[in-house]
Protein backbone atom coordinates (compact mmCIF):
# COMPACT_ATOMS: atom_id res chain seq x y z
CA UNK A 1 0.00 0.00 0.00
CA UNK A 2 1.18 3.31 -1.04
CA UNK A 3 1.92 5.87 1.97
CA UNK A 4 1.73 8.67 -0.14
CA UNK A 5 -1.46 10.70 0.17
CA UNK A 6 -3.39 10.87 -2.67
CA UNK A 7 -4.21 14.31 -4.30
CA UNK A 8 -7.86 15.96 -5.08
CA UNK A 9 -8.95 16.31 -8.60
CA UNK A 10 -11.15 18.36 -9.56
CA UNK A 11 -14.45 17.36 -7.89
CA UNK A 12 -12.80 14.87 -6.03
CA UNK A 13 -10.45 14.34 -3.24
CA UNK A 14 -8.49 11.67 -1.85
CA UNK A 15 -8.62 10.13 1.52
CA UNK A 16 -6.14 8.15 3.55
CA UNK A 17 -6.36 6.34 6.99
CA UNK A 18 -3.22 5.24 9.03
CA UNK A 19 -3.21 3.41 12.04
CA UNK A 20 -6.79 3.75 13.37
CA UNK A 21 -7.09 2.61 16.60
CA UNK A 22 -10.32 2.82 18.78
CA UNK A 23 -11.25 1.41 22.29
CA UNK A 24 -14.80 1.67 24.01
CA UNK A 25 -14.76 0.75 27.75
CA UNK A 26 -11.59 -1.12 27.15
CA UNK A 27 -12.34 -2.99 24.33
CA UNK A 28 -10.81 -2.36 21.06
CA UNK A 29 -13.30 -1.81 18.20
CA UNK A 30 -10.51 -0.41 15.48
CA UNK A 31 -7.33 -2.19 15.68
CA UNK A 32 -4.87 -0.35 13.20
CA UNK A 33 -7.11 0.54 10.09
CA UNK A 34 -5.18 1.51 6.96
CA UNK A 35 -6.24 2.69 3.70
CA UNK A 36 -6.40 4.79 0.57
CA UNK A 37 -9.16 6.17 -1.33
CA UNK A 38 -8.18 7.88 -4.82
CA UNK A 39 -9.77 10.52 -6.12
CA UNK A 40 -13.10 10.28 -8.00
CA UNK A 41 -13.10 6.62 -6.53
CA UNK A 42 -15.85 4.11 -5.05
CA UNK A 43 -14.70 2.62 -2.72
CA UNK A 44 -16.78 -0.20 -0.66
CA UNK A 45 -16.12 -1.05 2.77
CA UNK A 46 -18.05 -4.44 3.91
CA UNK A 47 -18.40 -6.67 6.75
CA UNK A 48 -20.31 -7.98 9.26
CA UNK A 49 -22.18 -6.69 11.49
CA UNK A 50 -20.49 -5.17 14.99
CA UNK A 51 -17.04 -4.97 12.61
CA UNK A 52 -16.27 -1.23 13.63
CA UNK A 53 -17.78 -0.33 9.41
CA UNK A 54 -20.18 2.49 11.05
CA UNK A 55 -17.14 3.50 14.08
CA UNK A 56 -14.67 3.59 11.10
CA UNK A 57 -17.01 6.13 8.92
CA UNK A 58 -17.76 8.43 12.02
CA UNK A 59 -14.03 8.78 12.70
CA UNK A 60 -13.75 9.66 8.99
CA UNK A 61 -15.79 12.73 9.33
CA UNK A 62 -14.36 13.75 12.74
CA UNK A 63 -17.60 12.39 14.70
CA UNK A 64 -15.29 10.52 16.49
CA UNK A 65 -11.55 10.89 18.04
CA UNK A 66 -9.53 8.06 17.69
CA UNK A 67 -7.24 6.75 20.77
CA UNK A 68 -4.27 6.04 18.10
CA UNK A 69 -3.50 7.34 14.33
CA UNK A 70 -4.41 10.08 11.23
CA UNK A 71 -6.97 10.41 8.98
CA UNK A 72 -5.82 12.70 5.97
CA UNK A 73 -8.08 14.74 3.12
CA UNK A 74 -5.57 16.09 0.91
CA UNK A 75 -2.95 15.84 3.10
CA UNK A 76 -4.09 18.02 5.65
CA UNK A 77 -5.12 15.62 9.13
CA UNK A 78 -8.84 15.66 9.61
CA UNK A 79 -9.21 16.15 14.08
CA UNK A 80 -12.59 18.57 14.15
CA UNK A 81 -15.86 18.39 11.37
CA UNK A 82 -15.06 22.55 9.99
CA UNK A 83 -12.13 20.76 8.34
CA UNK A 84 -14.36 17.94 7.05
CA UNK A 85 -16.46 20.50 6.17
CA UNK A 86 -13.81 22.79 4.28
CA UNK A 87 -13.10 19.78 2.18
CA UNK A 88 -16.70 19.91 1.58
CA UNK A 89 -17.12 16.04 3.03
CA UNK A 90 -20.96 14.63 3.37
CA UNK A 91 -22.01 12.06 4.94
CA UNK A 92 -25.46 10.12 4.13
CA UNK A 93 -26.91 8.60 7.51
CA UNK A 94 -28.22 4.93 7.27
CA UNK A 95 -31.46 6.76 8.25
CA UNK A 96 -31.64 9.67 6.39
CA UNK A 97 -30.95 11.80 9.84
CA UNK A 98 -33.48 14.03 8.14
CA UNK A 99 -34.30 16.82 10.80
CA UNK A 100 -38.18 16.16 11.67
CA UNK A 101 -39.31 19.55 12.20
CA UNK A 102 -38.20 20.76 8.86
CA UNK A 103 -40.14 19.83 5.53
CA UNK A 104 -37.44 17.83 3.10
CA UNK A 105 -37.09 21.33 0.89
CA UNK A 106 -35.82 22.45 4.31
CA UNK A 107 -33.49 20.26 5.09
CA UNK A 108 -31.74 20.09 1.57
CA UNK A 109 -31.06 23.59 1.61
CA UNK A 110 -29.96 23.95 5.52
CA UNK A 111 -26.63 24.20 5.00
CA UNK A 112 -26.84 27.29 2.44
CA UNK A 113 -29.35 28.66 4.74
CA UNK A 114 -27.53 28.28 7.95
CA UNK A 115 -24.13 29.76 6.75
CA UNK A 116 -26.13 32.45 4.67
CA UNK A 117 -24.39 31.64 1.45
CA UNK A 118 -27.11 32.20 -1.07
CA UNK A 119 -30.02 34.13 -1.08
CA UNK A 120 -33.53 32.57 -0.17
CA UNK A 121 -34.04 32.82 -4.10
CA UNK A 122 -31.36 31.38 -4.99
CA UNK A 123 -31.54 28.51 -2.56
CA UNK A 124 -34.77 27.28 -3.02
CA UNK A 125 -33.42 26.90 -6.88
CA UNK A 126 -31.00 24.86 -5.76
CA UNK A 127 -32.70 22.48 -3.64
CA UNK A 128 -35.46 22.43 -6.71
CA UNK A 129 -32.38 21.33 -8.92
CA UNK A 130 -31.46 18.67 -6.10
CA UNK A 131 -34.29 17.07 -5.22
CA UNK A 132 -34.81 16.85 -9.63
CA UNK A 133 -31.68 15.02 -9.37
CA UNK A 134 -33.19 12.67 -7.20
CA UNK A 135 -36.17 12.09 -8.75
CA UNK A 136 -37.75 14.18 -5.33
CA UNK A 137 -39.02 17.15 -6.69
CA UNK A 138 -42.82 16.88 -5.54
CA UNK A 139 -41.56 16.13 -1.73
CA UNK A 140 -40.47 19.57 -1.64
CA UNK A 141 -43.08 20.62 0.70
CA UNK A 142 -43.17 17.00 2.67
CA UNK A 143 -42.47 16.69 5.98
CA UNK A 144 -39.49 12.96 6.66
CA UNK A 145 -42.40 11.04 8.43
CA UNK A 146 -44.39 11.54 5.28
CA UNK A 147 -41.08 10.07 2.98
CA UNK A 148 -40.49 5.85 3.06
CA UNK A 149 -37.07 4.69 3.60
CA UNK A 150 -35.87 5.21 0.34
CA UNK A 151 -36.95 8.60 -0.63
CA UNK A 152 -35.44 9.66 2.70
CA UNK A 153 -32.27 8.37 1.88
CA UNK A 154 -33.17 9.79 -1.07
CA UNK A 155 -33.41 13.42 0.10
CA UNK A 156 -30.90 12.85 2.39
CA UNK A 157 -28.35 12.39 -0.61
CA UNK A 158 -29.61 15.45 -2.19
CA UNK A 159 -28.74 17.20 0.96
CA UNK A 160 -25.39 15.81 0.77
CA UNK A 161 -25.44 17.46 -2.56
CA UNK A 162 -25.98 21.14 -2.07
CA UNK A 163 -22.78 21.32 -0.23
CA UNK A 164 -21.00 20.14 -3.48
CA UNK A 165 -19.09 17.68 -2.09
CA UNK A 166 -15.75 16.20 -2.87
CA UNK A 167 -15.83 13.23 -0.93
CA UNK A 168 -19.16 11.72 -0.22
CA UNK A 169 -20.05 9.22 2.67
CA UNK A 170 -22.94 6.88 2.57
CA UNK A 171 -23.89 4.57 5.93
CA UNK A 172 -25.35 1.47 4.86
CA UNK A 173 -26.99 3.29 2.01
CA UNK A 174 -29.10 0.47 0.76
CA UNK A 175 -30.07 -1.28 4.31
CA UNK A 176 -33.86 -1.43 5.38
CA UNK A 177 -35.11 -0.86 1.52
CA UNK A 178 -36.86 -3.06 -0.76
CA UNK A 179 -34.10 -4.92 -4.06
CA UNK A 180 -35.65 -2.27 -6.11
CA UNK A 181 -35.29 0.62 -3.92
CA UNK A 182 -31.83 -0.38 -3.07
CA UNK A 183 -30.83 -1.01 -7.03
CA UNK A 184 -32.53 2.59 -7.36
CA UNK A 185 -29.90 4.19 -4.70
CA UNK A 186 -27.39 2.00 -5.98
CA UNK A 187 -27.60 3.62 -9.62
CA UNK A 188 -27.60 7.26 -8.31
CA UNK A 189 -24.26 6.41 -5.91
CA UNK A 190 -22.63 5.29 -9.24
CA UNK A 191 -24.17 8.45 -11.44
CA UNK A 192 -23.10 10.96 -8.81
CA UNK A 193 -19.55 9.29 -9.32
CA UNK A 194 -19.99 9.61 -13.05
CA UNK A 195 -21.54 12.85 -13.69
CA UNK A 196 -19.68 14.82 -10.86
CA UNK A 197 -16.26 13.40 -10.37
CA UNK A 198 -17.43 13.12 -6.60
CA UNK A 199 -15.37 10.57 -4.27
CA UNK A 200 -17.59 7.98 -2.70
CA UNK A 201 -16.47 6.00 0.06
CA UNK A 202 -19.45 3.45 0.81
CA UNK A 203 -20.30 1.31 4.33
CA UNK A 204 -22.25 -1.82 3.88
CA UNK A 205 -22.95 -5.49 4.02
CA UNK A 206 -24.56 -5.68 0.76
CA UNK A 207 -22.99 -7.61 -1.73
CA UNK A 208 -25.08 -6.93 -4.75
CA UNK A 209 -24.03 -2.89 -4.25
CA UNK A 210 -20.56 -3.91 -3.76
CA UNK A 211 -19.71 -5.98 -6.52
CA UNK A 212 -22.18 -3.48 -8.62
CA UNK A 213 -20.37 -0.10 -8.58
CA UNK A 214 -17.38 -0.50 -6.53
CA UNK A 215 -13.89 0.67 -7.78
CA UNK A 216 -12.08 -0.86 -5.25
CA UNK A 217 -13.31 -3.00 -1.79
CA UNK A 218 -12.32 -3.50 1.47
CA UNK A 219 -13.71 -6.38 3.88
CA UNK A 220 -13.38 -5.94 7.53
CA UNK A 221 -14.30 -7.78 10.19
CA UNK A 222 -13.17 -7.86 14.15
CA UNK A 223 -12.04 -4.07 13.50
CA UNK A 224 -9.41 -5.47 11.15
CA UNK A 225 -9.46 -4.77 7.39
CA UNK A 226 -8.60 -8.25 6.13
CA UNK A 227 -8.53 -7.42 2.18
CA UNK A 228 -8.55 -4.21 0.10
CA UNK A 229 -8.72 -4.91 -3.69
CA UNK A 230 -10.92 -4.96 -6.96
CA UNK A 231 -13.87 -6.91 -7.03
CA UNK A 232 -11.91 -9.54 -8.47
CA UNK A 233 -9.24 -9.53 -6.17
CA UNK A 234 -11.48 -9.47 -3.42
CA UNK A 235 -13.81 -12.64 -4.72
CA UNK A 236 -10.95 -14.26 -5.41
CA UNK A 237 -8.98 -13.52 -2.38
CA UNK A 238 -7.86 -16.92 -0.43
CA UNK A 239 -8.95 -16.55 3.27
CA UNK A 240 -11.41 -18.35 5.01
CA UNK A 241 -12.91 -15.21 6.85
CA UNK A 242 -13.31 -12.68 3.78
CA UNK A 243 -15.10 -16.30 1.93
CA UNK A 244 -17.25 -17.16 4.10
CA UNK A 245 -18.86 -13.29 4.49
CA UNK A 246 -18.94 -13.25 0.71
CA UNK A 247 -20.53 -17.02 0.62
CA UNK A 248 -23.32 -15.77 3.12
CA UNK A 249 -24.11 -13.11 0.67
CA UNK A 250 -23.86 -16.04 -2.15
CA UNK A 251 -25.82 -18.66 -0.06
CA UNK A 252 -28.89 -16.14 0.04
CA UNK A 253 -29.23 -15.34 -3.88
CA UNK A 254 -29.94 -19.26 -4.78
CA UNK B 1 -26.90 15.88 39.10
CA UNK B 2 -24.08 17.12 40.56
CA UNK B 3 -21.72 15.22 38.39
CA UNK B 4 -22.64 16.39 35.49
CA UNK B 5 -22.50 20.10 36.85
CA UNK B 6 -19.41 20.80 35.27
CA UNK B 7 -20.96 19.85 31.82
CA UNK B 8 -23.87 21.96 32.14
CA UNK B 9 -21.36 25.00 33.35
CA UNK B 10 -19.60 24.46 29.99
CA UNK B 11 -22.51 24.35 28.05
CA UNK B 12 -24.00 27.46 29.94
CA UNK B 13 -20.33 29.00 28.89
CA UNK B 14 -20.50 28.17 25.93
CA UNK B 15 -24.28 29.38 25.39
CA UNK B 16 -23.00 32.65 26.23
CA UNK B 17 -19.86 32.29 23.65
CA UNK B 18 -22.80 31.95 20.89
CA UNK B 19 -24.81 35.14 22.21
CA UNK B 20 -23.41 37.44 19.10
CA UNK B 21 -25.40 34.44 17.13
CA UNK B 22 -28.60 35.94 18.32
CA UNK B 23 -29.45 38.25 15.22
CA UNK B 24 -28.56 35.12 13.07
CA UNK B 25 -30.69 33.20 15.01
CA UNK B 26 -33.64 35.51 15.70
CA UNK B 27 -36.53 33.60 13.78
CA UNK B 28 -35.95 30.30 15.77
CA UNK B 29 -35.84 32.39 19.15
CA UNK B 30 -39.38 34.25 18.27
CA UNK B 31 -40.60 30.83 17.54
CA UNK B 32 -39.26 29.16 20.20
CA UNK B 33 -40.84 32.38 22.22
CA UNK B 34 -43.95 31.86 21.01
CA UNK B 35 -44.03 28.21 21.82
CA UNK B 36 -43.84 28.70 25.52
CA UNK B 37 -45.73 31.17 25.59
CA UNK B 38 -48.89 29.64 23.64
CA UNK B 39 -48.15 26.77 25.49
CA UNK B 40 -47.99 28.14 28.94
CA UNK B 41 -50.69 31.20 29.34
CA UNK B 42 -54.03 29.58 29.78
CA UNK B 43 -52.10 27.15 32.31
CA UNK B 44 -49.60 30.08 34.04
CA UNK B 45 -53.67 32.37 34.68
CA UNK B 46 -55.37 28.84 36.21
CA UNK B 47 -52.50 28.46 38.31
CA UNK B 48 -51.79 31.73 39.37
CA UNK B 49 -55.23 32.95 40.35
CA UNK B 50 -55.98 29.78 42.52
CA UNK B 51 -52.27 30.72 44.03
CA UNK B 52 -53.56 34.27 44.97
CA UNK B 53 -56.82 32.67 46.28
CA UNK B 54 -55.76 30.00 48.52
CA UNK B 55 -53.03 32.55 49.71
CA UNK B 56 -55.65 34.95 50.69
CA UNK B 57 -58.06 32.04 51.98
CA UNK B 58 -55.16 30.65 54.74
CA UNK B 59 -53.82 34.11 55.85
CA UNK B 60 -56.59 36.14 55.24
CA UNK B 61 -59.31 34.90 57.97
CA UNK B 62 -56.64 34.72 60.60
CA UNK B 63 -55.50 38.21 59.85
CA UNK B 64 -59.11 40.00 60.23
CA UNK B 65 -59.77 37.56 63.57
CA UNK B 66 -56.81 39.74 64.59
CA UNK B 67 -57.79 42.99 63.66
CA UNK B 68 -55.29 43.08 60.71
CA UNK B 69 -57.63 42.59 57.64
CA UNK B 70 -56.02 45.54 56.23
CA UNK B 71 -52.48 43.61 55.77
CA UNK B 72 -54.45 40.59 53.43
CA UNK B 73 -53.50 43.31 50.48
CA UNK B 74 -50.27 42.79 51.17
CA UNK B 75 -49.53 39.27 52.56
CA UNK B 76 -50.77 37.91 49.11
CA UNK B 77 -49.01 40.37 47.28
CA UNK B 78 -46.06 39.93 48.85
CA UNK B 79 -46.13 36.38 48.69
CA UNK B 80 -46.89 36.13 45.21
CA UNK B 81 -44.38 38.68 44.09
CA UNK B 82 -41.47 37.67 45.85
CA UNK B 83 -41.58 33.79 45.93
CA UNK B 84 -45.04 32.68 44.46
CA UNK B 85 -45.28 33.31 41.01
CA UNK B 86 -41.12 33.03 40.59
CA UNK B 87 -40.52 29.75 41.98
CA UNK B 88 -44.21 27.98 40.94
CA UNK B 89 -43.55 29.05 37.63
CA UNK B 90 -40.31 27.92 36.84
CA UNK B 91 -41.38 24.37 38.11
CA UNK B 92 -44.71 24.73 35.80
CA UNK B 93 -42.03 25.65 32.95
CA UNK B 94 -39.57 23.02 33.88
CA UNK B 95 -42.31 20.47 33.18
CA UNK B 96 -43.95 21.80 30.82
CA UNK B 97 -40.82 23.40 28.16
CA UNK B 98 -37.68 21.84 30.04
CA UNK B 99 -39.33 18.54 29.45
CA UNK B 100 -40.09 19.22 25.93
CA UNK B 101 -36.61 20.72 24.84
CA UNK B 102 -35.14 17.52 26.63
CA UNK B 103 -37.24 15.08 24.76
CA UNK B 104 -36.97 17.38 20.98
CA UNK B 105 -33.25 17.41 21.50
CA UNK B 106 -32.63 14.10 23.43
CA UNK B 107 -34.71 12.62 19.79
CA UNK B 108 -32.59 14.34 17.71
CA UNK B 109 -29.23 12.99 19.19
CA UNK B 110 -30.49 9.45 19.30
CA UNK B 111 -31.97 9.77 15.32
CA UNK B 112 -28.54 11.53 14.24
CA UNK B 113 -29.90 14.22 13.57
CA UNK B 114 -26.99 16.17 15.44
CA UNK B 115 -24.11 14.42 14.12
CA UNK B 116 -25.69 15.58 10.87
CA UNK B 117 -26.00 19.15 11.95
CA UNK B 118 -22.52 19.14 12.96
CA UNK B 119 -21.48 17.22 9.52
CA UNK B 120 -22.64 20.65 7.97
CA UNK B 121 -20.60 22.32 10.18
CA UNK B 122 -23.55 23.73 12.07
CA UNK B 123 -23.08 24.00 15.18
CA UNK B 124 -25.84 22.37 17.64
CA UNK B 125 -25.12 25.35 20.52
CA UNK B 126 -26.28 27.79 17.98
CA UNK B 127 -28.63 26.51 15.86
CA UNK B 128 -30.97 24.38 19.23
CA UNK B 129 -29.57 25.58 22.55
CA UNK B 130 -28.85 29.05 21.96
CA UNK B 131 -32.51 29.86 20.76
CA UNK B 132 -33.88 27.82 23.42
CA UNK B 133 -32.55 29.46 26.30
CA UNK B 134 -33.39 32.71 24.87
CA UNK B 135 -36.41 32.43 24.30
CA UNK B 136 -37.61 30.98 28.21
CA UNK B 137 -35.29 33.63 29.37
CA UNK B 138 -37.63 36.07 27.62
CA UNK B 139 -40.67 34.68 28.01
CA UNK B 140 -40.60 33.15 31.84
CA UNK B 141 -40.00 36.28 33.56
CA UNK B 142 -42.81 37.84 31.15
CA UNK B 143 -45.14 34.75 32.39
CA UNK B 144 -43.89 36.04 36.13
CA UNK B 145 -45.14 39.51 35.46
CA UNK B 146 -48.26 38.32 33.77
CA UNK B 147 -48.99 35.50 37.16
CA UNK B 148 -48.48 38.23 39.28
CA UNK B 149 -51.24 40.24 38.48
CA UNK B 150 -53.61 37.63 38.36
CA UNK B 151 -52.27 35.82 41.50
CA UNK B 152 -53.05 39.81 43.01
CA UNK B 153 -56.45 40.01 41.19
CA UNK B 154 -57.75 35.93 42.64
CA UNK B 155 -56.36 36.77 46.19
CA UNK B 156 -59.03 39.87 46.11
CA UNK B 157 -61.49 37.88 44.37
CA UNK B 158 -61.40 35.44 47.21
CA UNK B 159 -60.78 38.63 50.15
CA UNK B 160 -63.91 40.24 48.79
CA UNK B 161 -66.09 37.29 48.65
CA UNK B 162 -65.04 35.14 51.26
CA UNK B 163 -67.56 35.64 54.32
CA UNK B 164 -64.74 35.16 56.89
CA UNK B 165 -62.76 38.60 55.21
CA UNK B 166 -65.33 40.81 52.88
CA UNK B 167 -62.30 43.00 52.26
CA UNK B 168 -63.07 45.56 48.93
CA UNK B 169 -61.24 45.22 46.15
CA UNK B 170 -60.59 49.11 46.64
CA UNK B 171 -59.11 48.50 50.39
CA UNK B 172 -57.51 45.29 49.01
CA UNK B 173 -55.54 46.96 46.26
CA UNK B 174 -54.56 50.49 48.26
CA UNK B 175 -53.24 48.00 51.31
CA UNK B 176 -51.20 45.89 48.19
CA UNK B 177 -49.93 49.33 46.48
CA UNK B 178 -48.93 50.22 50.58
CA UNK B 179 -46.35 46.83 51.49
CA UNK B 180 -45.00 45.62 47.76
CA UNK B 181 -42.81 48.04 46.31
CA UNK B 182 -42.01 47.70 42.84
CA UNK B 183 -38.42 46.29 43.91
CA UNK B 184 -39.97 43.64 45.17
CA UNK B 185 -41.61 42.53 41.70
CA UNK B 186 -38.31 43.49 39.99
CA UNK B 187 -36.10 40.90 42.43
CA UNK B 188 -39.31 38.34 41.77
CA UNK B 189 -38.88 38.74 38.10
CA UNK B 190 -35.15 38.62 38.22
CA UNK B 191 -34.82 35.56 39.92
CA UNK B 192 -37.57 33.98 37.35
CA UNK B 193 -34.63 34.78 34.38
CA UNK B 194 -32.35 33.22 36.46
CA UNK B 195 -34.58 30.09 37.09
CA UNK B 196 -35.14 29.97 33.09
CA UNK B 197 -31.79 30.32 32.10
CA UNK B 198 -31.40 27.09 34.72
CA UNK B 199 -33.87 25.47 33.01
CA UNK B 200 -33.16 26.16 29.50
CA UNK B 201 -29.39 24.76 30.20
CA UNK B 202 -30.19 21.62 32.17
CA UNK B 203 -32.89 20.74 29.71
CA UNK B 204 -30.48 21.00 26.64
CA UNK B 205 -27.38 19.32 28.15
CA UNK B 206 -30.04 16.20 28.67
CA UNK B 207 -31.04 16.62 25.70
CA UNK B 208 -27.44 16.68 23.91
CA UNK B 209 -26.47 13.89 26.29
CA UNK B 210 -28.90 11.44 25.80
CA UNK B 211 -27.81 7.60 24.69
CA UNK B 212 -29.66 5.00 23.68
CA UNK B 213 -33.11 4.74 22.16
CA UNK B 214 -36.47 5.98 23.35
CA UNK B 215 -36.07 4.65 27.16
CA UNK B 216 -32.62 6.99 27.08
CA UNK B 217 -35.03 9.40 25.95
CA UNK B 218 -37.41 8.99 29.11
CA UNK B 219 -34.33 8.81 31.13
CA UNK B 220 -33.45 12.60 29.83
CA UNK B 221 -36.65 13.99 30.34
CA UNK B 222 -37.42 12.70 33.94
CA UNK B 223 -33.55 14.16 34.40
CA UNK B 224 -33.95 17.26 32.81
CA UNK B 225 -37.75 18.08 34.88
CA UNK B 226 -35.56 16.64 38.86
CA UNK B 227 -32.33 18.28 37.86
CA UNK B 228 -33.88 21.90 37.21
CA UNK B 229 -36.27 21.67 40.19
CA UNK B 230 -33.84 20.78 42.28
CA UNK B 231 -31.48 23.46 40.93
CA UNK B 232 -34.34 26.24 41.16
CA UNK B 233 -35.11 25.53 44.95
CA UNK B 234 -31.39 25.63 45.67
CA UNK B 235 -30.79 29.22 43.41
CA UNK B 236 -33.97 30.23 44.93
CA UNK B 237 -32.78 30.13 48.63
CA UNK B 238 -29.11 31.85 47.34
CA UNK B 239 -30.76 34.56 45.28
CA UNK B 240 -33.29 35.46 48.00
CA UNK B 241 -30.12 35.89 50.58
CA UNK B 242 -29.01 37.95 47.94
CA UNK B 243 -31.11 39.94 47.06
CA UNK B 244 -32.18 40.73 50.74
CA UNK B 245 -28.60 41.98 51.12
Amino acid sequence: MSTTNPTSTAAGVGLAVRGLRKSFDGQEVLKGIDFIVQPGEIFVIMGPSGSGKSVLLKHLIALETADAGEIFINGEPITTPEIAAKYRMALVFQSGALLNSLTVGENVGLYLTEHQLKSPAEIEKIVEEKLADVGLKDAIHKTPGELSGGMKKRAAIARALVIEPQLILYDEPTSELDPLSAVVIGNEILELNQRIGVTSLIVSHDRDLAFGIADRIAVMAEGRILVIGTPDEVKNFNDPQVQDFLRAGLHREK
Amino acid sequence: MFENSGDIALLFWRTLLALPQTWRQRQKVMDQFFEIGNASLLMVCVLTFFIGGVIALNFGPVLVEHSMASAVGGVVGLAIAKELAPVMMAILIAGRIGSAMAAEIGSMRVYQEIDALRTMNINPIHYLVLPRVLAIAFALPMLVIFSVLVGWFGGAVVANYNHLMEIPFRVFFADLKDIVKLQDVVNGVFKSFCFAIIIGVVSCHQGLTTLGGPRGIGRSVTKAVVNSIVLIVIFDYILTRILLN
